[in-house]
């Protein structure tokens, strides 16, 4: 369970020093599946920085649930990360901290360098759960946040259609939440962060609902909207593959408790298809190590499973 | 089609017992008065105005009573919700406090008010308002917790968030809660004119009974129970329908 204990180097001023950072690699047990042919720009401040974030719940019987645990993670501004790990890591639990609906039990968040101490409109989560408000007509839940902000109604209205538009569902201005289907409802959610208009998306595995096709359209609009706004993305998923098409570093966790396996910096030029040999083939080396991990999970699961 | 005739059937025997037994004269009709007897009272009552003028009175008692007992009872059961310490404490004292009939504090509102309109509203707001507030307390425990998330992650803060996002992602757990308060309410206000105020509903029910007119009487029991219902029927029913359609809780029609 123990087989990571030093902090991951991720894009600090390690990668400055090349023999420092491959003694990091070694020591760490981390390797770059694709090494950067380009240094990765090294800014003075991260856009969003972990410093040793640990995070446990109250379990049943009072004991207590390492979820996450020393948690160290850089990412520039600009940058588009995404996050994979077996399922019940910690990943939600995680972006619910950069959002600053949750406190770290220790360590902390920063944007900008500025301490998180609650949630803010820098930064929008899409929620795995969407929390869509069934209360409101689709085109009054993505104009929420805007509300909130005091934008104009006359503007309001004008991007309410703008993102509708995006994820294709202009013609559901008027439903009511409970009258579209999962895969919708994704995009509403995907809809309602985006108008926002936040620096930093936090997404929770936002796709898992969609067709292929959807999908792929989905992952090209945000691409391009990524490319032109310069907004900085964290992508939680269970698709390695869909991680790879969209990431420019991939981070891997481990199960219970949560910690930073492994990095890959994702090199390939973009724009990526999910079908590319080339992304096929790192997704298949991140696939390995994650596997891994999935089975800790499954032993987890199956020795609890056979104590009862 | 067949619940109206179901209903017709039901209530023409209702009323063909009671004729019945007032024909038979089982009891003189001061004690129990014909079918006949009492629409006319009816009739009499709205054709000279005493009965709208009563209604009027017992409403606007009633609406000033009850909107006081829904805000008082929502910043209450919110801020009991929102605090473990006041949970704990107030929230149980709260529940044993429902058990009391409202017209208890009839006593201290005449010390406190004296005979006057106040008194009769502080009984109509405490007959109500600890239904408003339990029901907001449990509403806010029982809503899920990710529409406050969602709101604090949008940017809701403070009375922004509690008017855009935890009220009305309450709603459908306090509707029934709403509904009780009123008509405790309704209760609670008939019982205080009984007693006390002069005009209203459950004074014009103590004036049958002093002119010993028993068909009054029924009469005003019958107008209380209509309006109950017609509020219920017609206020409360549709609210809850209406968010159901809205939330997708039941199958859209
Ligand atoms: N409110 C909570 N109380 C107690 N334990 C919790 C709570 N929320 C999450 N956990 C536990 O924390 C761990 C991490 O949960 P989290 O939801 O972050 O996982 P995840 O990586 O997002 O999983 P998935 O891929 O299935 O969504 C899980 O083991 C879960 O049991
Ligand atoms: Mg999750």
């Amino acid at each position: 369970m123990t087989a990571n204990p030093t902090p991951q180097p991720s894009f600090s001023g390690d990668h400055r020093s090349p023999a420092r950072a491959a003694l990091n690699r070694w020591k760490a047990g981390v390797g770059l599946a694709v090494l950067p042919h380009r240094q990765p720009e090294v800014k003075a401040t991260a856009k969003v920085s972990l410093q040793g974030i640990s995070l446990s719940y109250k379990a049943n019987g009072g004991t207590q649930l390492l979820a996450l645990e020393d948690i160290n993670l850089k990412v520039n501004p600009g940058e588009f990360v995404c996050v994979v790990g077996p399922s019940g890591c910690g990943k939600s639990t995680l972006l619910h901290l950069i959002a600053g609906l949750q406190q770290p039990t220790s360590g902390n968040v920063r944007i900008d360098d500025k301490l998180v101490e609650g949630p803010g409109t820098d930064r929008i989560l899409i929620f795995q759960e969407l929390g869509l408000f069934p209360w409101l007509t689709v085109g009054e839940n993505v104009e929420f946040g805007m509300k909130m902000k005091g934008i104009s109604k006359a503007e309001r209205q004008e991007k309410i259609q703008y993102y509708l538009r995006l994820v294709h569902l202009a013609k559901f201005k008027d439903s009511y939440i409970h009258q579209l289907s999962g895969g919708m409802r994704q995009r509403v959610a995907l809809a309602r962060a985006l108008a926002t208009e936040p620096d930093v998306l936090l997404m929770d595995e936002p796709f898992a609902a969609l067709d292929a096709q959807t999908r792929d359209l989905l992952h090209d609009e945000l691409e391009r909207i990524w490319a032109e706004t310069g907004r900085t993305i964290i992508f939680v998923t269970h698709n390695v593959r869909e991680a790879v098409r969209l990431g420019d570093r991939v981070v891997l966790f481990t199960f219970r408790p949560g910690r930073v396996k492994r990095e890959f910096l994702i090199d390939l030029p973009r724009p990526r298809q999910l079908e590319d040999v080339t992304v096929a083939k790192t997704a298949r080396e991140i696939l390995d190590d994650l596997r891994e991990e999935i089975n800790k999970s499954l032993e987890a699961e199956y020795s609890h499973e056979a104590a009862r | 089609m067949k619940r109206l005739a179901r209903y017709l059937v039901f209530y023409s025997v209702l009323i063909g017992v009671w004729l019945l037994l007032a024909k038979l004269k089982v009891w003189p009709p001061y004690v129990f008065p014909t079918p006949q007897g009492v629409m006319e009272s009816l009739w009499a009552g709205f054709a000279d105005h005493s009965f709208w003028i009563a209604i009027g009175v017992s409403m606007k008692r009633m609406l000033l009573g009850y909107s006081l007992s829904v805000i008082l009872g929502m910043v209450l059961g919110l801020g009991v919700a929102s605090n473990k310490f006041l949970e704990q404490t107030m929230g149980g004292l709260l529940v044993s406090l429902q058990s009391l009939p409202s017209i208890c504090w009839l006593p201290l509102a005449v010390l406190w008010f004296g005979l006057t309109e106040k008194a009769i509203l502080f009984v109509v707001v405490m007959g109500s308002l600890l239904s408003v507030t339990i029901a907001m307390e449990t509403g806010r425990q029982q809503m899920p917790k990710i529409y406050g998330m969602a709101g604090r992650n949008l940017g809701a803060r403070g009375f922004q968030l509690f008017w855009h996002v935890l009220l009305p992602a309450s709603l459908p757990y306090i509707v029934s809660g709403l509904k009780q308060g009123w008509a405790f309410a309704w209760r609670s206000l008939i019982s205080g004119e009984m007693i006390f105020v002069s005009l209203g509903l459950g004074q014009m029910l103590m004036m049958g009974r002093d002119l010993n007119d028993m068909s009054l009487v029924i009469a005003v029991m019958i107008l209380i129970v209509a309006i109950g219902y017609i509020v219920d029927g017609l206020v409360f029913r549709t609210i809850e329908r209406r968010l159901q359609q809205k939330w997708g809780l039941t199958p859209a029609t």
